[in-house]
């Protein structure tokens, strides 16, 4: 494969060629923090945590290092001043975004902030628009049932109307992703409900246990083409 | 109820690619004034993209809405020239000439008010639109007139 080789807080490294500038830094233990990366999700830089100062002094210039791909010879700040100056911006607009997010508050404190300048519409807030529920209910579940609506300020994400999603299966995988624990999942009583609509669970035929609604199975059994009974007995039971 | 017919007609304008869903959208949005929800749902099936995708494009541009919108379009310009030119004293007079706040639609459905931000004609200001037509130099005085233009 070919590689390119670039300076990362000036030491020289080789990684192969599209890697992003995140991906290089973490090949050599630089810990540069992110909120709307995964590594199983394409990038979409969205909270612009993970910036980088790129270029030679003094005309360098700031970039999402999760989207940004290597370049030869490209001479990569993580921790400079500018640097730093950008992400404590961004956690306090993030800190105004969303007042109750535990994780933002966190990172926050590790920069020293603990209140933002900003100022904050709605106090009890928890959603950073990261995306990653979005990004995962289309990739990895493969149905997109949610999607991000409006434009700021009153972007949101939500199915579409804000009602119960037909194309929805009730898996949680959204909810499970949220780095903020926003996305309302309860399970009880043999259902399961989440944005908005109730999913019956399904029994195992053999322990009756709950194992998942059956709109989940049936999308299980259409990936893999096994039949839906297939998945009427639950993982511990098979 | 949804007519049929009358979406087909812009439908079958169409090859049916999900490229097409912005133009698509856009001949909905002038013909019914705003998209109606089953509308939406049938212009996602036709073509093959998800409704959180049509969702998004239909809520995210400012030239899209969800709610019905009035027969005649008024904007008023808010940018930075017609803003010092008395653009919001503009405002003011359309707004109680019609009995409507901006963002809102007169109870006839023959006039929905919104603002804008710079209509590129600064030299003119301040300025106005209804529909598709621009009105500069607007004063107090010419509000009456140009609604006039409009009214049934
Ligand atoms: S629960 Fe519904 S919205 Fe969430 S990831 Fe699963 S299918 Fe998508
Ligand atoms: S992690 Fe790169 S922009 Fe969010
Ligand atoms: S500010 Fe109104 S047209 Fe430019």
């Amino acid at each position: 494969m070919e590689e390119v080789g670039l300076l990362i807080n000036g030491i020289y490294l080789k990684v192969p060629q599209g890697y992003t500038l995140l991906q290089a830094a973490q090949q050599l233990g630089v810990d540069i923090p992110t909120l709307c990366y995964h590594p199983e999700l394409p990038s979409e830089g969205n909270c612009r945590l993970c910036v980088v100062e790129i270029g030679e002094h003094p005309r360098t210039r700031l970039v999402n290092s999760c989207t940004y791909p290597v370049e030869p010879g490209l001479n990569v700040q993580t921790h400079s001043e500018k640097v730093l100056q950008a992400r404590r911006i961004t956690l306090e607009l993030l800190l105004a975004r969303a007042p109750k997010a535990k994780l933002i508050q966190e990172l926050a404190a590790e920069m020293g902030i603990h209140e933002s300048r900003f100022k904050s519409e709605d106090p009890y807030e928890l959603c950073i628009l990261c995306g990653l529920c979005v990004r995962t209910c289309r990739e990895i579940v493969g149905v997109s049932a949610i999607s991000m609506a409006n434009r700021t300020p009153g972007k949101l994400v939500t199915t579409p109307f804000l009602e119960p999603s037909d194309a929805c299966i009730g898996c949680g995988s959204c909810a499970f992703v949220c780095p903020t624990e926003v996305i309302p999942y309860i399970e009880k009583d043999g259902k399961r409900i989440i944005w908005g609509r109730e999913f019956e669970l399904v029994r195992c035929n053999i322990c009756g246990n709950y194992i998942a609604p059956m709109a989940q199975l049936e999308h299980w059994a259409k990936l893999t083409g096994e039949p839906v009974e297939h998945y009427f007995v639950c993982r511990d039971c098979r | 109820m949804m007519d049929v017919e009358r979406l087909e007609t812009i439908l079958t304008q169409y090859e049916g690619y999900p490229q097409d869903l912005i133009p698509i959208l856009q001949d909905i949005q002038d013909q019914y004034h705003y998209l109606p929800k089953d509308e939406l749902k049938v212009v996602a099936q036709r073509l093959n993209v998800p409704l959180t995708k049509v969702y998004s494009v239909a809520t995210f541009y400012k030239m899209f809405s969800l709610v019905p919108k009035g027969r005649h379009e008024l904007r008023v310009c808010l940018g930075t020239t017609c803003h010092l030119k008395g653009g919001q004293r503009l405002l003011e007079s359309v707004s109680s000439h019609l009995g409507i706040e901006p963002g809102y639609t007169t109870a006839d459905m023959q006039f929905s008010l919104e603002t804008v931000g710079c209509l590129g004609s600064c030299a003119q200001a301040p300025v106005m639109m209804v529909d598709d037509k621009y009105y500069a130099r607007m004063t107090i005085d010419k509000v009456t007139k140009v609604l006039k233009l409009y009214k049934e």
